[in-house]
């Protein structure tokens, strides 16, 4: 009998590549998607880098009627959940549509909506702002826009939690199958590079101020500055294992663990929750630390957060004791798509037997004892990954995947890790 | 104040909330469709009626607006005398 949960589709939206294969050969050749902002002249910023989505026509992609309402963090969560529910095969149609849930996640709501309205509201009066400024513009607005469009009416919910929400989300979708919902469309997608969102993303403070594409978000490097921003995710679509076996679905891999831990107060002289969120996301995976093959970081790229990122990978791995990777470092953090993408990028590791690198020239420093993939993706067999995601404000979340029995996905196996072929086959294990 | 066409009030409603949804609809039998079947919400209406004021001075309440019922019960409604 084959139980749990596993993911049958995902959709990506990347500043590196639309589309799950788009996104995975770019990861994997290390093509960058930061580049400067393009949106508006960031010349007043002292911040003006950003991980962009291109060539997303949002009227070739939506109906006319979704685009007076939705800003581009929803337009781009639309496109996602659509290629992931066409990738799972799942019969929306002739499925109970209470059977089938939606739980997001989006830290930075509808920005470049918003400020347009805003700068109406002032200059024009309230009588021209957008009705749809209601809903535009805040958290739920994506789960509610897939729900709609789609008729998915069974659990419907919305996490924020900052750059970790969008483990969360998949974390509670897990849970929403286990309590019965057969279907759930996870995930998460943010936006916010209008020069409003802009401003409110540097005010955090962590943003890298380089100028140079190449060498302004260098995760664990000695030389660490910061991070830079984009936007997109990922949606996946997660089902019960029994359920996507009976109508032949292939998986990509099981969400096999999750774990949520809150930092302490700032102050305090208490260890920050991360190694936490690591010891308790590999007992609820079944998992023994020896059997992880690839450590997918949270990266924040400034020693601090770095060096106690590393910190408590060593505490549980061991020095040099496991692969550590960041593909973010060519998309910019994504905010609640960072950790939906991870996943995904750790389901096509599995899939493809590869971990994809940071890019080459990032020097750790020795004292962090951690096994970073640097320059060139590593061939190796990937059966179980973790992924690890912090949130401004203490918020610390785990995933670990790892590959579902029974029908999985097999891609063609990578040649010197520079490509990967887009077409997957199916594969009957054992 | 000059009448408002079917045609402007057509380009109010697509401006406000996008275009009709006509795959099944003739252009023709548009006006006499009810909002619901051409795709048009509560919402939408409302989002309509403001820009009407804006752009023809037409004052509509919004309780009013969401109880019609198609493109033409709308047009009377903003060109009824006084």
């Amino acid at each position: 009998m084959v139980t749990g949960v596993v993911v049958t589709g995902i959709g990506v939206v990347a500043p590196n590549g639309l589309g799950v294969e788009d996104y995975w050969r770019a990861t994997l050749a290390g093509r960058s998607g930061i580049s400067r902002l393009t949106r508006f002249d960031p010349g007043g910023h002292r911040a003006s880098l950003a991980g962009q989505v291109g060539g997303f026509d949002a009227e070739a992609r939506l109906p006319g009627r979704l685009l007076p309402q939705t800003d581009v963090s929803t337009r781009f969560a639309l496109v996602a959940a659509e290629l992931a529910l066409a990738d799972s095969g799942v019969d929306v149609a002739s499925t109970c549509e209470y059977d089938l849930g939606v739980i997001t996640s989006n830290a930075l709501g509808g920005f470049e909506f918003t400020h347009r309205e805003f700068r109406k509201l002032w200059t024009e009066g309230p009588a021209s702002v957008s009705v749809y400024e209601s809903f535009a513009w805040f958290y739920a607005v994506n789960t509610g826009q897939i729900s709609i469009r789609h008729g998915l009416r069974g659990p419907g919910r919305v996490l924020v939690g900052e750059q970790a929400g969008g483990l969360d989300a998949i974390g509670t979708a897990r849970r929403a199958v286990r309590r019965g919902t057969p279907v759930v469309v996870t995930g998460g997608v943010d936006s916010a590079l209008d020069p409003w969102g802009w401003a409110a993303q540097l005010a955090g403070g962590r943003v890298s101020g380089s100028d140079d594409p190449g060498r302004a978000y260098l995760p664990f490097d000695v030389a660490a500055s910061g991070y830079v921003p984009g936007e997109g995710g990922a949606i996946l679509v997660l089902e019960d294992a029994g359920a996507a076996a009976a109508r032949g679905a292939t998986a990509y891999g099981e969400v096999a663990g999750y774990a949520a831990t809150f930092d302490p107060a700032p102050g305090s002289d208490r260890e920050r929750a991360l190694r936490r969120a690591v010891e308790r996301v590999l007992p609820d995976a079944g998992t023994a630390p020896v059997e992880v093959d690839v450590v997918f970081a949270d990266a924040v790229a400034l020693p601090g957060p770095d060096a106690a990122e590393a910190a408590a990978i060593r505490a549980v791995f061991g020095e040099r004791g496991v692969p550590v990777t960041a593909p973010k470092a060519l998309t910019g953090r994504l905010y609640a798509g960072g950790g939906p993408l991870d996943t995904a990028a750790a389901l096509l590791s599995i899939r493809d037997g590869v971990v994809p690198a940071v890019p080459a020239g990032v020097e750790v420093p020795p004292d962090y004892g951690i096994d970073l993939v640097v320059g060139a993706p590593r061939r190796e067999p990937v059966s179980c990954a973790l992924v690890l995601a912090r949130g401004k404000g203490g918020f610390n979340a785990a995933v670990v995947v790892r590959r579902a029995a029974g029908r999985t996905r097999v891609g063609a196996r990578v040649g010197n890790g520079a490509e990967t072929r887009a077409e997957a086959r199916v594969e009957e294990e054992r | 104040m000059s009448d408002v066409t079917m045609e402007d009030l057509m380009r109010v409603l697509a401006e406000a909330a996008g275009d009709v949804e006509t795959a099944d609809v003739a252009a023709a039998d548009v006006p006499d469709t009810s909002f619901e079947d051409l795709g048009y919400d509560s919402l939408a209406l409302i989002e309509t009626a403001a820009r009407l004021k804006r752009d023809f001075g037409v004052v509509l309440s919004d309780d009013d607006v969401v109880e019609l019922s198609t493109p033409r019960s709308l047009l009377e409604l903003v060109n009824r005398p006084g």
